[in-house]
């Protein structure tokens, strides 16, 4: 017989996937934990996400069990809106400093919405990178945790509106809420600060900010999505108009030396993924995909081979080098293709561009010693830094699987710094 | 202790609005409520405060008619009392008409059936079983030995059992690997000698090499282990089992077509693996150093006649050799033909580092035939990026193979040894005929056992698509069907070695958290921290089996009558067995077929001149319910005549509440559940599945009692088609309205 209750605490920064299965892990471990989340809600990228491939199956499914186990366990302290400001000590014995932003909405908020139906001030809604707006007043999305209303401080126009103050029944309104600081003394530190999506007009000839019917793999996830601001139905920023023809663009940035020299990991999956969400929609689109390799490991091989059986879809082995958009929208997308030695030209509706994923561990952070990054930004396996861990898409471009099993290994790690 | 039932009625939230509280104060008076009060807003300090007076002085079963259970559920759960949550926010006044006649109806319903629960359901007391804290590592290669080592540190006693001699696996049969730190671009070594030294000179790791398990009875915490190693047995006890029994190469005598078997200088990239850790490469034909090295990709990967997956490493392998061959000859040259080249990540430094050796070629191809040529062989390929169609000389030739997991089929494994029991008692009949059939279709698995496990539905687990035996592979990637054994590494996933360990740390922490749950009575996921466990009235059990063959986690064994014998600590609390049993006989303190039957009993039936429909909506709690809560968040109509119950899972319906609801008079049944299939989205993996078949089963009675099959149907969805939830509610409302009342209404 051996092993007992835990004492200490782990911090975890980043509330997505990665860091959410990290705090549940630890917790059923019986380990205290602290997750720190910069958005107002817990999901992080996933949350933005209309399925996952390769079982088409949507990620709040799995994100309510997780977070029923976040309501469930008393062990775990989720602070949303929060950043880490610095973190001192030495393994086993951190001190971390947090800022935590005000909401403006405390923790009397039932949900009711009566401060949106009152809010006069519309803001564009970064869940849906800005192809639709809310409220001031806001719930960040359905299916919310915390399931609270936010009042988003850089539109609010203050107390002088109220009219949220006096619309809420339950006096759940601060308008005059203060950042604080929080300070937390913790054993090991899980960096689950997960990516950002690479910024597609840095890329020359693709045209995306210039062509309105060029958009992102992200802003695709939220057109297919029912909380989406097309309730789902995919169709052209720029005349709403359905679709017949889709190009996706691999590798828009990635395996690049100008822009990310790192392959993206999940691009061709999810590629292959909003294909299927197109053909869904739409019995009669053309689905072109361009791509350099198509990288589908292990058993997602299966979906690929499922994909290509769909007539409609067209892979071919090559590079995007222009896509122009004529006065209608309609776009033509100008590829080598490598297999028949030739340029390819193809007119479509709309296109895709599979963006790569960017580490999102550049914000400011002091540190005490030194955090190891590669060359990419990505955190390093091994940090010289006992009780640090990077887990996830902090440490390497990867599926929600692999995070998930990171997030629990790293856990395991990290519980040596704890102490019975 | 006597249930003493408070009811709280919250008026927030447009509750006080829109239905008439006094007359749900009148409800729950009628029904048994020893306090009832209303609060303007009870979740505000003051309302809990009201809850936490009534607790102090007795109050013990408490019913807060109020929000969805999934919100605030901390601000409503108190020490010592079991709080039933009536969901008359989302569920009603969010989702119906304001003071409406039917939406009070259905208001009051919910609080009686809230009502009947709280009388009934009992605060469950965990178990306490003896749960010895061990942990059980099958395999000793990289993820074996880090999940001991991560186990020991901390806390916990290891055994680590090896089938070879030695520790390692393959890692310490290979020279280096590739890079895992930056800048990523030279091939490492594996640092396995080291890791095995620790694991050797651990005080909490007991290593038994030369070992095969012959047999584990029992459960989770209570795992009694049978060992043979070296000739001789032992047994001991363990808590838990991290499955590390890797992968082997695929059956290179099956690729003929690439010239394996056929030429010696065809050989696999295990085989040059073997040749670069002696320090050189020699071509097996004559024992010269190949000059010209071709590399065929996804030789029987990707490929539907051998491997239709990828086995992920392959690629970066041939980088590595590829470089190791240049480095032991700089003259010599390699050949890389692929599919697709697949470096995910930063391994793309890796390839791109062997892009930028001369002697390194790339070309996508698809490989036609390998023949002998002088003293070396050809390659045809077709549609390669130097030309539809190349011939290629080299002096060697290796095959990339792919990854086979060391697993075991458990289901087929039982099947097999079923068919073989029949086929032995010889009994005539088409029975024997069909066993005879399976012992020869599964001859390939006899011998091929892994674990032993003592279980009702085989020796090892279910494996889930091409011999994985994992079980949610997207967000719950440990998940197995059997409670307590973890997968990891190559057995789990075709990975690289710090993925296999990174993987061998997880089930570390996978196996440690189900020991710690198991000591203090509690589920694992997806019940986490569940204390209720099922209770079997055996006296009644008529040994009928479903509920052995249904449970998904092969809970139960059975003895030679084939009556159920629990193991409570293998049990997940899905209540799967309590949906199969035909005698009732299986029950949750707070979750029986008696609790939900009171519920459905609670329902008040209009009788037949008022021509209002009732219907039974039986939700799944995981996906419906949070749906038709999102629904309700966005003010999404659905018909005021159905009355739902949340049930843990699909596979938890008994029948006899179907048939209870009809003989109360309801006039239709709508069966709410995950997504079955392949690709389930069942949180019990079957339990979807199971209610489809059962309701086959009610179809067939519905039939005999000459009532319309369309008055109970299954809906399966995903967790949000909560806009299209409302309308297959309302269109079944209509369905039934078209049908008409149910003649058995007031008998």
């Amino acid at each position: 017989m051996s092993g007992t209750g835990r004492k200490g605490k782990i911090l975890v920064i980043g509330g997505g996937i990665s860091g959410i299965s990290a705090a549940v892990e630890a917790g059923e471990a019986g380990q205290e934990v602290v997750l720190v989340e910069r958005n107002p809600y817990v999901g992080g990228r996933v949350a933005q996400m209309h399925q996952y491939f390769p079982k088409l199956c949507p990620p709040s499914c799995g994100l309510e069990i997780n977070l029923r186990r976040f309501k469930t366990s008393p062990r775990i302290r989720c602070l949303t809106l929060s950043e880490i400001q610095s973190i001192s000590g030495k393994p086993g014995s951190y001190r971390a400093v947090i800022r935590r932003n005000p909401r403006f909405v405390n923790d009397k908020c039932t949900a009711c919405g009566a401060c949106a139906d009152a809010c006069p001030v519309e803001r564009p809604d970064p869940y849906n990178f800005g192809m639709s707006s809310t409220k001031a007043a806001y719930l960040p999305c359905a299916m919310a945790y915390p399931m609270q209303f936010a009042i988003d401080g850089t539109v609010c126009t203050g107390a002088e509106c109220g009219e949220c103050v006096s619309a809420c029944a339950y006096g759940a309104i601060e308008l005059d809420m203060k950042p604080e600081t929080i300070e937390v003394e913790v054993q090991a530190v899980i960096w689950a600060t997960g990516w950002d999506p690479f910024d597609a007009g840095k890329i020359e000839g693709l045209g995306y900010g210039v062509h309105q019917n060029v958009i992102t793999n992200m802003m695709m996830e939220r057109l297919a999505a029912v909380d989406g601001p097309t309730g789902g139905r995919i169709q052209r920023p720029s005349d709403q108009k359905g679709i017949e023809s889709i190009a996706f663009v691999q590798c828009a940035g990635s395996r690049d030396e100008n822009y990310l020299k790192h392959c993206s990991g999940v691009c061709c999956l999810a590629s292959l993924k909003q294909a299927r969400y197109v053909r869904e929609q739409y019995p009669d689109a053309e689905v072109y995909i361009f791509y350099i390799d198509l990288r589908t490991p292990g058993r997602l091989e299966d979906f690929l081979v499922a994909t290509q059986e769909d007539a409609k879809f067209t892979l071919v082995k090559g590079k995007v080098a222009k896509i122009t958009e004529d006065a209608t929208g309609d776009l033509e997308v100008v590829a080598e293709d490598v297999l028949s030695g030739g340029q390819l030209r193809k007119k479509v509706d709309l296109v895709v561009l599979a963006t790569g994923l960017a580490p999102a561990n550049g914000r400011a952070v002091q540190i005490d010693g030194d955090l190891q990054t590669d060359e990419h930004g990505f955190f390093t396996i091994e940090q010289p830094m006992g009780g640090m861990f990077a887990v996830g898409c902090a440490k390497r471009p990867t599926d929600v699987a692999t995070s998930v099993r990171d997030a629990t290994g790293v856990v395991a790690k990290a519980l040596h710094f704890c102490g019975e | 202790m006597e249930t003493k039932v408070a009811v709280y009625i919250c008026r927030g939230c447009d509750i006080g609005d829109s239905l008439d509280i006094e007359a749900l104060n009148e409800v729950a008076r009628e029904k048994g409520a020893a306090i009832c009060r209303e609060h303007e807003c009870l979740c505000g300090d003051d309302g809990c405060e009201m809850i936490r007076q009534d607790v102090q002085d007795g109050a013990n079963a408490l019913v807060v008619a109020a929000c969805t259970p999934r919100f605030k559920t901390d601000t409503f759960t108190f020490d010592g009392c079991r709080t039933e949550r009536v969901n008359l926010r989302e569920h009603v006044v969010w989702s119906h008409d304001p003071n409406d006649e039917d939406t009070q109806a259905l208001a009051d319903d919910y609080l009686r059936m809230g009502l009947a629960r709280a009388h009934k359901a009992l605060i469950p007391e965990p178990f306490d079983e003896e749960i010895d804290k061990t942990i059980l590592v099958v395999g000793g290669g990289v993820t074996g030995i880090a999940a001991a080592l991560d186990s020991a540190a901390a806390g916990y006693d290891v055994v680590v059992v090896e089938k070879e001699q030695q520790l390692g696996g393959w890692s310490g049969k290979f020279a280096r690997t590739f890079p895992h730190k930056p800048p990523y671009r030279e091939p490492e070594p594996i640092p396995i000698q080291e890791r095995i030294a620790l694991v050797e000179s651990n005080d909490r790791i007991e290593v038994h090499t030369g070992a095969t398990i012959e047999r584990i009875a029992g459960q989770p915490g209570q795992f009694d282990v049978t060992l043979k190693a070296n000739g001789s047995s032992s047994e001991f006890r363990v808590g838990a089992i991290v499955q590390a029994t890797g992968w082997k190469p695929y059956d290179a005598s099956r690729l003929g077509h690439l010239g394996y078997g056929e030429s010696p200088n065809v050989v696999t990239n295990v085989e040059l693996e073997e040749m670069i850790a002696t320090g050189t490469i020699k071509r097996p034909g004559d024992g010269k150093p190949p000059r010209r090295i071709a590399f065929i990709q996804c030789a029987g990967s990707r490929d539907e006649n051998h491997l239709p997956y990828c086995s992920s490493v392959c690629c970066r392998v041939t980088i590595k050799q590829a470089l190791m061959a240049r480095e032991f000859d700089p003259t010599a040259e390699a050949y890389v033909l692929y599919k697709d080249m697949r470096t995910p990540g930063q391994y793309e430094d890796f390839y791109r580092r062997a892009q930028e050796d001369s002697g390194i070629f790339f070309t996508k191809a698809e490989v036609t035939g390998i023949v002998p040529s002088g003293d070396g062989l050809r390659i045809e390929a077709e549609n390669t990026l130097l030309g539809d169609r190349i011939s290629l000389e080299a002096d060697l030739v290796v095959l990339a193979t792919g990854m086979v997991p060391n697993s075991a089929d458990g289901e087929a494994i039982r099947r097999y040894n079923d068919a073989k029991a029949i086929v032995a008692k010889g009994e005539a009949g088409a029975q024997l005929e069909a066993a005879k059939q399976t012992v020869e279709e599964l001859g390939h698995v006899e011998g091929s056992a892994i674990l032993n496990l003592d279980y009702r539905q085989g020796p090892d687990l279910p494996v889930l698509k091409y011999e994985f035996p994992d079980s949610h592979f997207i967000c719950f990637p440990y998940e197995t069907r059997r409670t307590g054994i973890y997968m990891a590494g190559c057995v789990r996933a075709p990975n690289d070695s710090q993925v296999s360990q990174e993987d061998g740390s997880g089930a570390a922490l996978k196996v440690i958290q189900s020991l710690e749950l198991a000591s203090r009575g509690e589920a694992v996921h997806p019940r986490w921290g569940d204390t209720s466990f099922p209770d079997f009235f055996l006296q009644r059990c008529t040994q009928c089996k479903r509920c052995t063959e249904e449970c998904p986690f092969g809970t139960l064994n059975e003895d030679v009558k084939g009556t159920p014998q629990p193991n409570l600590t293998r049990c997940r609390r899905c209540g799967i067995c309590m949906g199969a049993c035909p005698e009732r006989i299986i029950s949750f303190k707070d979750y029986s077929v008696d609790i939900i039957s009171s519920m459905i009993k609670a329902v008040e039936i209009p009788d037949e001149f008022e021509e209002k429909p009732r219907i039974l909506g039986l939700l799944c709690e995981n996906d419906a319910y949070p749906s038709l809560d999102t629904a309700g968040l966005k003010r999404l109509k659905h018909s005021a005549f159905i009355r739902f119950i949340p049930v843990r899972c699909l596979g938890s319906v008994n029948t006899v509440w179907i048939a209870d609801a009809l003989s109360r008079g309801f006039d239709g049944i709508l069966l709410i559940g995950c997504m079955a299939g392949n690709d389930y989205q069942c949180h019990f993996i079957r339990g979807s599945e199971l209610m489809d078949k059962r309701s086959e089963n009610v179809q067939e009675k519905l039939k005999q009692l000459a009532l319309e099959e369309e008055r109970v149907q299954l809906f399966q969805m995903p967790i949000t088609d909560y806009e299209r939830l409302p309308q297959v509610i309302n269109e079944f409302a209509e369905q039934i309205e078209e049908i008409g009342l149910n003649p058995f209404k007031g008998f």
